[in-house]
């Protein structure tokens, strides 16, 4: 049988996961599609379960002196409720797409980014808002999300930590986007994603852009050359400025959804879109 | 113990905290309303509402409930009830495996938004699929939520009326029975162990040391099949082992059999069962298994081809012409997805076995049970349950044989329910085609000639490929007049997984090629596409390319001009935008298409019986199974208005083989043409039978009140039968055999009593930087002989246009690679466009009051007219399905240098 812990406070399941092999569970999105994909097969084990749904305080969204603070609870549902500025708008962009409306009630924001999928929706967006992450265990650390994300479906997480909460810093001005692509309307995973966020000076420059783009490497990417492009440039004209070349960084690779060659050309018409769309 | 509020009730279980909540609403606290098709999120069955919120079931800890309020589609509600009443009205439900689920989704959206727009509807259930309704019905049912619902008609007028399913209600209020929703209290469970190999051999070690080790009651292979370990739909084609004797030929293939308490047979590890594999090389697509020095992957078929279909008239390479096309097209192994995966049990019986279990085919499911089990047919009973979804998917026997197996070996009721990934990786999927097609026509676009050689990927066991290959053949060329064909099948083995019968039985790979020549063959001529064929469109007195002559019911010449306007409508619209237009661009297709009803010349009889009791009670012994498609009703219609007492009369005994006659099975649009005119002459053999007994006329009328039948003739006279003093019951008998004829050896003959017409017209948007496709609009006209329940023909239509929609564009089974529904895709509440029907009624008068098949046809044009619409839009000729985005870029690629 498998055990099943649930405690009510956070030393409690940091206790637990400090003791034995657990597999955390939050909303359960990921975890229970890919118990059924094993069972299909053959492997109906499971790790014992470390449910952290009982703590209280980690579903909140909290505005604190130098941004947002995320818990680790907050489903996409209610960061697509929240009252949240313009900086906000990718990400919520990217809570209505994610899944139909049962998965985005029940699926986290903090448990996409630790699947790590390179189709995860919150990933680029995440990448581009700068945010941080908020480990306790033994070891309560802060880590940028790029030291953060290690590779294809791997995170720096240790065994016996929990991420607790995410932190997006505040950008005065910024706006984002987020433009997903998927052969079908809804309930699709990414084929190609793009995430953004500028900040723009009074006569409509870009100040800041950050670019991330998802689905076409083991990791969403940010793009560092293209950012640097964008600066200065007014923000009418940002999508004319966006070339192959800024791309150069991205691994797509075929598979069922798509072709590797597709990818790089709609990661490119993505970026476009995306800041036609925050013009 | 968890404890939760469950539909206003406290509740407590003991079910594991990891199980799904679903799994313990079912199993554990008996509310099978909600279902299961997934167990990954993907398909939205089980759909309930946590503390006023949709989530699915599945994927909810039973430890997250505690202290929760949980809704299901059980629940009294004022809510619930009216979108009960609204998906009964429009034809909502049709199988009603995903009702509950749908319910669940619009309630949440109806308690935020009480009057929402369509777009949020869509968003809404967006987390449910439907494979039946095409979810046009379904939206407006969410929309209008006073629904108008038709009134039971009265006697005589049943034929015709858009009347409710009769079998609706318990669809909509979670109560119907599908296979995995009941069993005896004392069934062991059974797990089937399957090939992780495409190709393999493989050896056996200890089974008992590790059926002890196990905790399992038996663990089962080949050698435990009492009668022959082989199966199949061919009588001299019995090819596919219940469990395979160490050898398999695809991923998926059975090997063992697991049997035991529930928790026993889920905990075993496929990796601790000691079975030795060899891994061979594996013969994938008809190409590897048709090269030279392929393996042989069957003793009977040299080469791999299991079967050669062929027509031939006239000629075909001769034919004088103006233009000339031709292509080779491909298309992808598609998968039913059905939303019930298989399940059912089995029970043995004095000498023999009773299976209940989902199913299109109870008779077969004897014949082949009763082999395997080497028993006579007559000690197996097939009792079907509640079918959630079939689309031809549940033709062939899955379980059956297995449960039967089982069942015997331990004496006991063991029941099955396959998971979604077992279901798509074990059972039949549409044939992949490889398809090269000629066509030529005359100066003023009459076809002359037409030639198809075409492979079909069968897969490793035979299934229906032998019926692929040669209805192929026959409707290859379209419903045309071509004087000369020339068509050449094959059926070909491989390693992949078995293809059987899809809607359709390859008729829509063939038009895929058939209609993008058509538009060749416009353009070269500067026809306009509309108006090429309906100068070529068959009609009454037209004779087909086997030599039949279509003395009746042929209505494709009213289909298109039904859609003249709007095809002229679509092709402004279209010229207007593209004008401005560069990126988005519009395009608009058209396509027609005709099926024969029923078998491929072959007998293929139903046999309907209805009796008036003394009782007073009228009951129809149906044996058609209602798979969604609406049989159950529309045969009752026929029966009602042939007997002359209302449809409310009746009662129903349906599908179960010990009490109803054979009405064959649930395809080839064969159900409401044959089984309806069973039920046509049954009822009409109980209505003379009842006027002789009475000594009254033809045209009398009938009534019936309690156990007193009152006969009453024109004139106003009649009298009054008290059927308590009979001395038996009253019986109606019908039986209806199409009348075919064999073909000959060049495909000549009479392969079908009557063919289905249509034709569709598809506007899409094509992003042409992007390469995405979306499908604007549809329009279809039909000809249907009668409409007996317009609802129903409307929801087969829509469903129809809904598969045909992800045949073009989305869906591709590849074994291993998309086994379940999150990456095979199929449509879902936003891809499918409003559909308009038209619909034509030229009646056929072997049919029922007219009526003639409606189940197949309506997808057979839907991906031809999407991808001429795509090819207007954007100038690329796809030929290769389905065009995702990346196949349509990179043709456009291609195009642009
Ligand atoms: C039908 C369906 C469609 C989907 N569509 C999309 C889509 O379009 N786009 C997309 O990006 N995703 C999609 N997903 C996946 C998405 O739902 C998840 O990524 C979700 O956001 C994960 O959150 P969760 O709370 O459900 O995670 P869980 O399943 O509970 O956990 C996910 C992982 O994170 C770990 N974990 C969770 N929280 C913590 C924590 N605080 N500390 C340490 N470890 C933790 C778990 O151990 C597990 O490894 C889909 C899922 C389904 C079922
Ligand atoms: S069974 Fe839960 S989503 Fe399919
Ligand atoms: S009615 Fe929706 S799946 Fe059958």
């Amino acid at each position: 049988m498998i055990a099943y812990h649930r405690p009510r406070k956070l030393e409690e399941a940091l206790a637990i996961r400090a003791a034995q092999d657990v597999a955390v569970i939050a909303g359960g999105t990921d975890v229970y599609p890919a118990a059924a994909g094993r069972r299909a097969w053959g492997d109906p084990t499971h790790k014992d379960v470390l449910d952290i749904t009982s703590i209280p305080g980690l579903d909140r969204i909290e505005e604190t002196a130098s941004g947002w603070r995320i818990g680790c609870l907050v489903t996409w549902s209610a960061l697509g409720r929240a009252a949240l500025p313009p900086l906000f708008d990718g990400l919520k962009a990217a809570a209505r797409e994610v899944g139909g409306v049962q998965v985005q009630n029940r699926g986290t924001i903090v448990g996409n980014l630790i699947t790590a999928s390179p189709a995860g929706d919150g990933i680029p967006n995440l990448l581009a808002l700068e945010a941080q992450v908020d480990i306790a265990g033994p070891r309560p650390r802060q880590v940028p999300l790029r030291e953060f994300l290690t590779g294809y479906r791997a995170t720096a997480l240790e065994p016996t930590e929990i991420l607790v909460a995410l932190h997006v810093p505040r950008l005065d001005g910024a706006r984002s986007g987020f433009v997903k692509l998927g052969a079908r309307r809804y309930l699709v995973i990414s084929i190609a994603m793009a995430a953004g966020v500028v900040a723009a000076d009074a006569t409509g420059r870009i100040a800041e852009a950050r670019l991330a783009v998802g689905a076409c490497s083991a990791v969403a990417q940010r793009l560092p050359a293209l950012e640097a492009a964008l600066r200065g440039v007014a923000i009418r004209e940002a999508a004319e400025v966006v070339q192959a070349d800024h791309l150069a960084a991205l691994s797509p690779i075929d598979d069922i959804r798509a072709s590797a060659a597709y990818r790089r050309g709609a990661a490119l018409t993505l970026l476009r879109d995306l800041l036609r769309g925050l013009a | 113990m968890i404890a939760f509020t469950l539909n206003g009730r406290h509740v407590e279980t003991d079910a594991a905290p990891f199980a799904p909540l679903s799994d313990t609403l079912r199993e554990r606290l008996g509310l099978t309303g909600t279902k299961v098709g997934c167990e990954a999120g993907d398909c939205g069955a089980c759909t309930v509402l946590l503390d006023g919120a949709q989530v699915c079931a599945c994927l909810v800890p039973t430890a997250q409930a505690e202290g929760a309020r949980i809704t299901t589609i059980e629940a009294e509600d004022p809510l619930v009830e009216q979108l009960r009443a609204a998906f009964l009205a429009h034809g909502a439900a049709q199988c009603g495996i995903c009702t509950p689920g749908m319910i669940m989704a619009a309630r949440d959206l109806l308690t935020r938004d009480p009057t929402p727009c369509a777009p949020a509807v869509e968003e809404a259930i967006s987390g449910v699929l439907c494979r039946c309704t095409g979810y046009r019905k379904i939206v407006d049912a969410v929309l209008d939520a006073v629904p108008h619902a038709t009134p039971m008609p009265s006697a005589g007028g049943a034929v015709g009326a858009a009347v409710a399913r009769l079998d609706g209600a318990p669809k909509v209020a979670g109560t119907d029975r599908f296979g995995a929703d009941a069993a005896p209290p004392d069934a062991l469970w059974l797990r089937v162990v399957r090939s992780p190999h495409a190709s393999a051999r493989f050896t056996l070690g200890d089974l008992e040391a590790a059926r002890r080790g196990l905790g399992l009651q038996a663990i089962l292979t080949h050698r435990d099949v009492p009668g022959i370990n082989a199966f199949g739909i061919m009588p001299n084609l019995k090819d596919q082992p219940v469990l395979a004797e160490g050898l398999v030929r695809f991923r998926g293939e059975a090997v063992l059999a697991l049997v035991g308490e529930r928790a026993a047979v889920e905990a075993v590890r496929d990796g601790d069962l000691p079975i030795a594999w060899e891994p061979l090389p594996a013969l994938h697509g008809v190409e590897a298994a048709l090269a030279k020095g392929a393996p042989q992957l069957h003793a009977h078929a040299p080469g791999n081809v299991l079967v050669r279909g062929r027509l031939t008239s006239g000629d075909a390479d001769a034919a004088q012409s103006a233009a000339q096309a031709e292509g080779a097209f491909e298309t992808a192994f598609v998968e039913h997805a059905y939303i019930e995966p298989e399940a059912g049990y089995a029970e043995p019986t004095q000498g023999g076995m009773t299976i209940v279990a989902c199913t299109q085919a109870p008779y077969m499911d004897r014949e082949e049970t009763a082999r395997v089990l080497g028993v006579a047919e007559e000690a197996v009973r097939i009792v079907p349950t509640a079918c959630g979804g079939g689309f031809g998917g549940k033709l062939d026997v899955s379980i059956q044989p297995l449960l039967a197996v089982a069942a015997r070996a331990v004496n006991r009721p063991v029941r099955v329910v396959y998971s979604r990934t077992e279901s798509m990786a074990s059972t039949t999927k549409r044939h992949p085609a490889i398809l090269r097609a000629r066509m030529a026509a005359d100066a003023e676009g009459r076809f002359t000639a037409y030639a198809l050689d075409a492979d079909f990927n069968t897969g490793a066991y035979a299934s229906w490929g032998p019926t692929v290959a040669n209805r192929v053949p026959v409707h290859a060329s379209g419903p045309y007049r071509v004087p000369n064909v020339r068509n050449r099948t094959r059926a070909v083995y491989t390693n992949d997984t078995p293809a059987g019968a899809f809607r359709g039985f390859g008729v829509p790979q063939a038009a895929i090629a058939t209609e993008a020549l058509v538009d060749d063959l416009a353009e070269q001529l500067g026809l306009d596409r509309w108006e090429i064929r309906r100068r070529n469109a068959i009609g009454h007195g037209d004779v087909t390319p086997s030599g039949q002559v279509l003395h009746a019911s042929a209505g494709l010449p009213e289909c298109l001009d039904a859609l003249k306007p709007v095809w002229d409508a679509m092709l402004s619209r279209v010229a207007a935008h593209n004008t401005s237009a560069t990126r988005h661009r519009l395009g608009a297709g058209i396509a027609c298409m005709w099926y024969g009803c029923g078998n491929t010349s072959m007998s293929n009889p139903s046999r309907m019986r209805v009796v008036l009791g003394r009782d007073g009670t009228l009951t129809l012994f149906n044996g058609a199974v209602d798979i969604g498609q609406g049989s159950t009703t529309v045969i009752a219609q026929i029966c009602a208005d042939a007997l002359g007492l209302p449809l409310s009369a009746f009662r129903f005994v349906l599908g179960d083989t010990a009490l109803t006659h054979d009405a064959g099975k649930t395809s080839a649009s064969r159900q409401t043409f044959v089984s309806g005119r069973a039920a046509l002459e049954a009822g009409r053999d109980l209505r003379r039978k009842i006027l002789a007994l009475a000594n009254a006329g033809e045209d009398a009328t009938l009534a019936l009140s309690g156990a007193t039948l009152h006969v009453a003739d024109r004139a106003g006279g009649g009298r009054s039968i008290d059927l308590a003093a009979l001395a038996s019951d009253l019986e109606g008998d019908g039986r209806y055999d199409p009348p075919t004829t064999a073909l000959d050896e060049e495909g000549q003959g009479i392969p079908y009593a009557t063919y289905g017409f249509a034709a569709q017209c598809a506007l899409v948007r094509v992003d042409t930087v992007l390469g995405t496709v979306k499908v604007e609009e549809i329009v279809a006209a039909q000809d249907v002989g009668r409409a007996v329940n317009p609802t129903l023909v409307i929801g087969q239509i829509h469903g129809g246009i809904a598969q045909g929609l992800g045949l073009a564009l989305m869906e591709e089974f590849i074994p291993g690679r998309t086994e379940n529904l999150h990456d095979y895709l199929i449509p879902t509440a936003g891809d499918v466009p409003p559909i308009r029907v038209h619909l034509i009624e030229d009646p056929e008068p072997e049919g029922p009051f007219g009526a003639k098949g409606v189940g197949e046809p309506a997808l057979v044009p839907t991906a031809p007219a999407i991808l001429g619409a795509i090819r207007h839009a954007t100038g690329v000729r796809v030929t290769r399905v389905p065009v995702l985005p990346h196949r349509l870029w990179e043709a456009l690629h291609v195009r642009q240098g």
